[in-house]
């Protein structure tokens, strides 16, 4: 069977299933997967990027999620003056504390030019110094913030302007993250990058979290614009009542599909302008490139190939898809919640994706965004109904029973790494494998 | 007076969780570095593992408890700690089997096998919630405190008092024993040598007719007892939750490398390093430097550094740091 011939047959399996949920279960649930499913095709295609061109692992994905999260809330949530006349001032002097401090540390690093210990010793003062001033600056004007009506807002807002221009920022602020995270950790050993960016991401996450000024932190941020019309208001409109009338479904169903719709047509937009980069790529010379220096670093860098060069701009390229997905995800959901960043979603299933897709294919990459996020989402009353089945001939009130329908949930944990280990040892090359015709 | 009262509230809230929390950690990376210096990759799964090994002595804890099995003061946990090694131990060993032995002998890339480990995490995390559920189980029994702090505050007549829990001298002497056991083991026997030599160069070993297959068993068999005693003393000494053991893999991987992965000793020193860093960097020293200077100098502030809630950012910074310092580690060179 031909690659391209394949691809169209997965795609179509893709589609059948989802065709299915929409007739078994609902059509607004179908839709519901199927926008996951597409962020999740970005999201898998920036790790592609790393992993699959460059052979990166990166094992920080929820950071750069939720860096594109914290990107969307703060680009489109209206600014709170109050908050700002309160401690805008302090915020913007410890910013410019932090700025003073980088450069301090780059001069002395440029003064001594030998690794010496004098200064190491200088360069760990200055630091602490530095960090003192800034603390010092920036408690109180946190603290003046975080007083303006706690319970609504008690942080500075944002820029008011539309929440699909972040999609764009989110790039840059997660490449930003990306290049200074790579300019540490590309230089090391290779499995250290995995451990760093494991890291980084908690590190990320738990600022979020944490600093209230900014993030609203853990109470979270609700009721961010949409992009997209509101139900409520089409329920209202003449025009989509008629429609619900002449197919007749009610006008709410109808509203939720055409909302959901809307952001379909959207997501659907990135996805492709990312794949077709992604693609443009990954056949240009640059992308044999890439592949050289992943399948033999040595023999590409005598060929005078700069590979920690080459590397660190993967990385940051990949990073910056990855922050797209992830204001892509908090503009769909409506809401940014630091406390939902975990690890097992937002990173090791993303790498599931990839590995199961396909690593260098970016066709691969978005089934296996498709594939795996389905799994996810219906592991759990496929599950359930299994469990059913298997203790229905149990009695009612026995011990174990309860324990095995109570935990049908936490099926999908084991089913996701048994697939993964499935894939990774009968068919490495994944489920769409990566052409090597070139 | 005032001196001693500050070098109080040091030991209570620095020194004794230090020494707890460090032990945890270092019982932690020894298995992290077990797994490197041998089999030659990063275990993502670590964590798990010490999950899935305080799961079993949970689980034996409660089979004795409804036994009626005590050994009262101590906590009936470290009687289920017996079998536990032995459950994690076959858990993991069948793991092996299954799993990492095919990428062994097809010699796979180590960042394979590290997505191979991802994996294990996985099924291992979802078999944890399957058998015990997500919530918090606390499991100490028996005498909770050593010496309470009103004790020590009648004993020396100081007005700060320091309390040491049971769980926390357990933590600490369990910890001397088992590394004491774990270093004898590697220098002393053949066994523990032929480990060594395995670890330091693969094919000599093959030449010299060790057999590797029997290397791989007794190192996971090491690591299911190391895993197992972590994870159950640091349940014992906090509570049990099934995902605190996921964010514990970044201390327990910053231990290990700034020690020096591959070295034994070097995760030791990396452990304490990384929990003494952590505590004290989170520390309000607001009551330590209240007594020690005179009344007008007195700080308004916490004089924290950071919030607690940046303990996990504390560990990663000092492994960044020694990485960029010395990217070899503490213990350059020296593998088990």
């Amino acid at each position: 069977m031909s690659d391209s011939m394949r691809s169209v047959l997965a795609f179509g399996i893709m589609a059948l299933l989802l065709v299915a949920v929409g007739v078994i279960q609902s059509w607004s649930l179908s839709l519901t997967i199927l926008n996951l499913c597409i962020i999740s095709a970005v999201m898998s295609l920036g790790v592609n990027i790393q992993w699959g061109f460059a052979g990166l692992f990166n094992a920080g994905i929820m950071g750069f999620a939720a860096l594109g999260g914290v990107t969307a809330v703060i680009l489109s949530v209206s600014p709170v003056g109050a908050a700002w006349s309160a401690g805008g001032f302090g915020i913007v002097g410890a910013f410019f504390v932090v700025l003073a401090a980088v450069a301090g540390v780059i001069m002395v690093q440029r003064y001594f030019h030998d690794q010496s210990r004098s200064r190491l010793l200088i360069t760990t003062a200055f630091l602490l110094f530095a960090f003192i001033i800034y603390r010092m600056v920036l408690d109180p004007a946190v603290e003046a913030i975080e007083a303006v009506e706690p319970a609504k807002t008690g942080f500075l807002g944002g820029f008011g302007l539309p929440i699909v221009l972040s999609w764009g920022v989110a790039a840059f602020v997660a490449a930003g993250v990306a290049w200074i995270i790579g300019k540490i950790a590309l230089g090391l050993r290779s499995d250290y990058l995995a451990i760093a960016t494991l890291g980084i991401s908690e590190i990320i996450v738990s600022v979020l979290k944490n600093e209230d000024w900014l993030t609203r932190g853990v109470k979270n941020v609700n009721g961010l614009p949409r992009p997209v019309p509101y139900e409520i208001d089409i329920q209202e409109s003449e025009f989509y009542r008629d429609i619900a009338t002449s197919i007749g479904i009610p006008i709410v169903d109808l509203s939720s599909i055409i909302v959901k719709l809307s952001y379909t047509c959207l997501f659907l937009i990135v996805l492709v302008i990312v794949f077709l980069l992604a693609e443009r790529a990954v056949r240009s010379p640059w992308g044999r490139m890439m592949r050289a220096i992943r399948d033999n670093e040595v023999s590409s860098s005598a060929m005078g190939k700069n590979i920690t060069a080459r590397h660190l701009q993967v990385f940051v390229l990949g990073s910056a898809v990855i922050g797209i997905a992830g204001a892509m995800l908090t503009t769909l959901d409506g809401q940014f919640t630091p406390g939902s960043y975990q690890p097992l979603r937002f990173t090791f299933l993303i790498w599931i994706m990839v590995i199961v897709g396909g690593s260098g294919n970016n066709l691969g990459s978005i089934l296996g965004g498709f594939v795996v996020w389905f799994i996810w989402i219906e592991a759990e009353p496929i599950g359930q109904q299994v469990m059913n089945l298997i203790t229905s001939n149990m009695a009612d009130g026995s011990a174990i029973k309860a324990q095995l329908v109570e935990s049908a949930s936490h099926i999908r944990l084991i089913m996701m790494g048994v697939i993964l280990l499935l894939v990774l040892r009968f068919r490495p090359q994944g489920m769409l494998p990566e052409s090597r015709s070139q | 007076m005032e001196f001693l009262n500050a070098m109080a509230i040091l030991a209570n809230y620095v020194i004794v969780p230090g020494l707890a929390y460090g032990s945890q950690l270092a019982l932690g990376a020894l298995g992290v570095t077990l797994v490197y210096g041998v089999l030659r990759f990063s275990n993502f799964a670590h964590g798990e593992t010490m999950s899935m090994g305080a799961m079993f002595a949970i689980l034996f804890l409660w089979l004795f408890k409804s036994m009626g099995v005590s050994i009262a003061p101590l906590p009936t946990v470290l009687l289920a700690l017996v079998p536990a090694i032995i459950c994690a131990a076959v858990y993991i060993l069948i793991t092996d089997r299954v799993v990492y032995r095919f990428y062994r002998i097809q010699k796979a890339v180590p960042t394979i096998l590290v997505v191979v480990s991802t994996g294990i995490m996985f099924v291992t995390n979802g078999l944890i919630r399957f058998v015990i559920g997500p919530d918090d189980r606390s499991i100490g029994d028996g005498a909770r405190f050593v010496m309470k702090a009103r004790e020590f505050k009648n004993w020396t007549g100081l007005d700060v008092g320091i309390a040491i829990k049971t769980s926390q001298v357990i933590t600490v002497i369990t910890a001397v024993v088992l590394v004491v056991a774990l270093f004898w083991f590697l220098e002393k026997t053949k066994t523990g040598k032929s480990m060594r030599a395995y670890a330091d160069n693969e094919n000599l070993a093959l030449l010299s007719g060790i057999d590797p297959e029997k290397v791989v068993r007794i190192t996971w068999l090491l690591v299911a007892v190391l895993a197992t005693v972590a994870g159950t003393l640091y349940g014992l000494d906090k509570s049990y939750k099934p995902f605190t053991f996921l964010q514990l893999l970044l201390p327990i991987f910053a231990s290990a490398i700034i020690g020096g992965i591959g070295s034994p000793l070097g995760a030791i020193v990396g452990g304490f390093i990384v929990a003494f860093s952590e505590i004290l960097i989170t520390f309000a020293f607001k009551g330590f430097f209240t007594r020690l200077v005179p009344d007008d100098f007195a700080p308004e502030g916490l004089v924290q550094l950071l919030s607690t809630d940046y303990k996990f950012a504390v560990s990663f910074a000092i492994l960044v740091i020694v990485l960029i310092i010395m990217p070899t580690g503490i213990f350059k060179g020296r593998t088990l």
